[in-house]
């Protein structure tokens, strides 16, 4: 299969599941993006997701926890990448973080992530994130968006199986299947997306080389 | 979860979940949902060959159990985690407590297990002065009830947003509305901060990688995540049935568990851990991460010939979804923990004979979760051979003292029959219904008209003579079953008569009896194998190119069930193997050796629907035949949505849950009403007692016709054939 076929195929599943796809050509546009998704996100409410609705006391204490306006996190970009974040988050008042994410689970607003394949077959996105921080960063944040890289598409999970077998065998390891946000139909079996985990999944394909 | 000791017990809270209005609108709903998503969740892949690869990983992985869970062990704890094994239950939740103990953990938040369900762990740590709280929004929501599961993947799938509302109104201290979206994001932000608080996070397991030692889950709302990851103590249960060489076999299974669970190609999560993992919360900054083991039964049950096959379950929960019982009663009472067909086996071994002794009564036998099962589990039968053994174990109900001695002996049977046709008279007064039944019956059986006895049984009636030519292509045995014998001999005599002039030879061995499947359904195996053995040894596949029957559910026992009945009797095994290859249904056989001489459509078609019996279309696969038969003999064949829906009856199973087998017909009538049939044709008498039993209850302008009759009459109105 094609890149382009892969891209094609990688977007058509993922968009079936609820996520939003983008092809972005340069790892800043990536960055430009999640910005402006993390400044426009709800433009007229700045509480995490639940919180305006009636909650229970201790409940009620946590949404109280978050302390920034507008908070993204980037735990496993590098230092290049939070350079370049910096001064675009500075711009448009969105708090930084890269690490200790233990201490935000009030609420992170946008994390932003790279991920280590795609599987084009179900739209899913492969990462591996023994990091404790990275995992929080697809967990906890409200809009998870992931870079991923266009050469970095298989076709199925037949085709990761090396790389994938690869993932496991580092001890310890913790790697993950994202396939769109998080989603329940527990009650009367209507979809609500966003129940535990992010309420959105956003995914860049950098498509670089071409 | 149900408990009832009685039989009558548990069909008093059968008929209160029958009155449970928006539960059965709820489940029958997605019912239709579901059977309609399936098709498209398995676009271009080979159903049956996943099935088959399914199916041999799991009997491979439980054949190296022992080997598997070393493996694992090894690897594990190379990576930084413990591994415990449990004997039992209890032996698992003692060991939990420990962990939580040795760890000093007082809040626990645990994600979806049916594994803890099965040993109750929740209740086991609660009276131990832990607080436990599911993330799982459906088991949270029946946690907070105080209730079990009504399904497997959706346990919460029995209650309406009204009484989640008024749930969470309790529990937040503040009124909440009814909308589902708001309603989803308050338990987001009260279950946010129970994760925050927690010192001890549980989970289960779909696969334990034994190459590596990896945990694999499947999850949708990623609730596993967050208790995987937040507290600082980790404990996985397991159960040892979930042990796998490599993440070959897992990727081969996940194809198949999330598509079949919920219609997913891929679920929202699929998360893989291998040991220890970095920990912010854990003072050492390393979690602390401990895989319980459970065995209760199962490395005995991978070593048994057939009960194996019950450990290959991957609890996708299909075989409720597809289940006709499942869908009027709900899994609260259709299950006492696992929940719908496995449910109905695993119960006996995991939660004992007495959870278990009503339940496995309550099966229709209609094969619909063996065809959806993607593990390839032929549970109709494990459910007939658990059935079996809990009959063994206790006192025999009444029906069953009367029914084995007579079926068994051919000649009493039919000597019984013989003389019931004079001792019907009084309730019947000639007509071709029973009017009257007997008083104790009135009530719960009046939903359907049951027949009279014949006049004449078939094997008085049958002349040889039009089907004996002298050099005939083919030899045929006819076995007519005791329904088609002794109540509808016409039926067999329609058929006879299109084709008569064929060149084929039909024989109706006289001493032919009982099929055997009404023994085998009341959990009489040894009876049931006697019974086919006798009939095998008075019917020589040898002499014969078929067998044929116009009964789709002798035809399926015969085939299906005859050479697992018979496996042990050397000899005679083969000859049930062969005997079986010969079997052929009327519909099958009719459009083998039928011309449809094309006379064009008919001036004034009839509107005709079809029933396809359980044992047709699932059972021996036939689902072509009929409606091309139908279609070729000049009708005009309007399909329903519910056709191939049980009729309700399953044999005796109408005698003992007659509300539910009353409910069932009147969906499947109300569905072929809808179509403005004028006849309802169908390859089973049984079905055809039941559809017509309940249609002329119903005052219906249906006739309810064997597939033959309907011929039959075509070739008079239509001239085909």
């Amino acid at each position: 299969m094609s890149q382009l076929a892969l891209i094609e195929k990688f977007t058509e599943k993922a968009r079936a599941v609820s996520t939003e796809v983008q092809v972005v050509d340069t790892i800043e546009a990536a960055y430009d993006y999640a910005v402006t998704i993390c400044r426009d996100k709800a433009a007229c409410q700045i509480l995490s997701s639940g919180c305006e609705f009636p909650l229970s006391d201790p409940a009620e204490e946590l949404c109280g926890l978050k302390q920034w306006e507008r908070l993204m996190a980037a735990p496993d970009l590098g230092e290049d990448a939070i350079s370049a974040l910096t001064p675009r988050c500075g711009d448009a008042g969105i708090g930084l973080i890269d690490r200790g994410l233990h201490a935000y689970t009030g609420g992170i607003d946008v994390g932003l992530t790279t991920a280590t394949a795609g599987i084009a077959d179900t739209g899913s996105l492969v990462l591996n994130c023994t990091s404790e921080d990275l995992r929080l960063a697809t967990m906890i944040s409200e809009v998870h968006i992931a870079i991923l890289r266009a050469a970095d598409i298989y076709p199925d999970t037949d085709a990761l199986a090396s790389l994938l077998s690869e993932s496991l065998s580092a001890r310890p390891g913790y790697t993950a299947f994202i396939t769109g946000p998080s989603r329940t139909a527990d009650i009367e079996r209507v979809l609500s997306l966003g129940v535990h985990g992010p309420l959105a999944l956003h995914v860049l394909i950098l498509k670089e080389d071409t | 979860m149900q408990t009832a000791d009685t039989l009558n017990a548990y069909r008093k809270e059968l008929r209160e979940a029958l009155e449970n209005k928006f539960q059965k609108t709820a489940l029958d709903n997605f019912a239709v949902a579901y059977r309609e998503g399936r098709a498209k969740n398995f676009a271009g892949i080979d159903r049956a060959e996943l099935i088959r690869q399914i199916a041999s990983a799991k009997d491979a992985a439980m054949g190296q159990m022992d080997e598997l869970y070393a493996r694992f062990k090894q690897a594990a704890e190379a990576a930084g985690a413990t591994v415990h094994l449990a004997d039992s239950d209890s032996a698992a939740n003692a060991i939990i407590a420990r962990i939580a103990e040795e760890n000093a953990c007082q809040k626990i938040v645990k994600a979806k297990s049916m594994t803890a369900e099965e040993t109750l762990l929740n209740h086991f740590l609660e009276n131990k002065g832990y607080e436990v709280i599911e993330t799982d929004l459906g088991e949270w929501i029946i946690q907070l009830r105080k209730e079990g599961p009504s399904h497997m993947v959706m346990p919460a799938i029995h209650l309406s947003r009204n009484e989640v509302s008024r749930l969470f109104t309790e529990v937040t201290g503040k009124s909440q509305d009814t909308d589902i979206e708001q309603l989803v994001k308050v338990a987001r932000r009260e279950l946010r901060q129970r994760f925050v608080q927690a010192d001890m996070g549980i989970s289960g397991a779909n696969f334990a990688i034994a190459e590596t030692g990896t945990l694999g889950l499947v999850t949708n709302e990623g609730n596993a995540r967050l208790v995987t990851t937040l507290p600082r103590v980790h404990v996985a249960l397991v159960g040892l049935d979930k042990l796998m060489p490599s993440l070959h076999e897992a990727l081969q299974i996940l194809k198949g568990l999330p598509r079949n669970a919920t219609g997913q190609a891929m679920t929202s999560y699929v998360t893989w851990i291998t040991g220890a993992t970095p920990s912010a919360a854990a003072p050492d900054g390393q979690k602390q991460m401990h895989i319980v083991f459970l065995d209760n039964g199962r490395s005995a049950l991978a070593r048994d010939p057939v009960f194996s096959e019950a450990l290959r379950c991957v609890r996708c929960g299909a075989c409720a979804n597809v289940c006709p019982i499942y869908r009027m009663v709900g899994g609260q009472t259709y299950g006492h923990i696992y929940i719908g067909a496995i449910g109905l086996i695993l119960t006996y071994f995991f939660h004992g004979k007495n959870r278990d002794k009503n339940l496995v009564q309550n099966c229709l036998n209609c094969q619909a979760c063996k065809d959806v099962c993607v593990a390839g589990i032929d549970l109709p039968r494990l459910i007939k051979e658990v059935h079996t053994l809990i009959q063994e174990d206790g006192r025999k109900p009444v029906l069953n003292a009367l029914a084995v001695p007579v079926i068994k002996n051919r000649r009493l049977f039919h000597g019984l029959l013989r003389t019931g046709r004079y001792a019907q008279a009084p309730v019947t007064g000639g007509a071709p219904y029973m009017r009257h039944l007997p008083h104790a019956l009135v009530k719960e059986h009046a939903f359907k008209a049951l027949p009279a006895l014949s006049k004449k049984p078939f094997r008085d009636r049958w002349n040889p003579a039009p089907h004996s030519p002298p050099h005939p292509e083919y030899r045929v045995a006819l076995f007519s079953g005791c329904l088609q014998d002794f109540v509808y001999p016409e039926q067999l005599e329609a058929g006879l008569r299109l084709f008569t002039g064929k060149n084929i030879r039909i024989d109706f061995p006289y001493a032919q009896g009982c099929c055997g499947l009404p023994l085998y359904m009341l959990g009489e195996r040894a009876a049931a194998a006697e019974v086919a053995e006798y009939n095998i040894s008075h019917m020589d596949p040898a002499e014969y190119d078929f067998i044929l029957t116009f009964c789709a559910s002798c035809a399926s026992h015969m085939r299906e069930n005859y050479p697992f009945l018979l496996k042990t009797a050397s000899g005679r095994r083969v000859k049930a193997a062969q005997f079986a290859q010969k079997i052929i249904d009327f519909s099958s056989f009719a459009d083998f050796l039928l011309d449809a001489s094309d006379a064009g459509r008919p001036e004034k078609p009839i509107k005709a629907a079809y029933h396809a019996p359980c044992h047709l279309c699932r059972g021996i696969g036939v689902t072509e035949a009929p409606r091309k038969l139908l279609q070729n003999a000049g009708y005009d064949y309007v399909p329903h949505g519910e056709e191939e829906t049980c009729c309700g009856l399953g044999g005796t199973y109408s005698f003992k849950f007659p509300e539910i087998s009353a409910e069932i017909l009147n969906k499947k009538l109300a569905a072929v009403s809808a179509t403005g049939a004028e006849i309802l044709a169908t390859d089973c008498p049984g079905c055809v007692m039941q559809l017509r039993g309940g249609a002329a209850k119903q005052n219906l302008s249906l006739r309810v016709l064997h597939v033959a009759e309907a011929l039959a009459d075509a070739r008079k109105s239509f001239g085909r054939f």
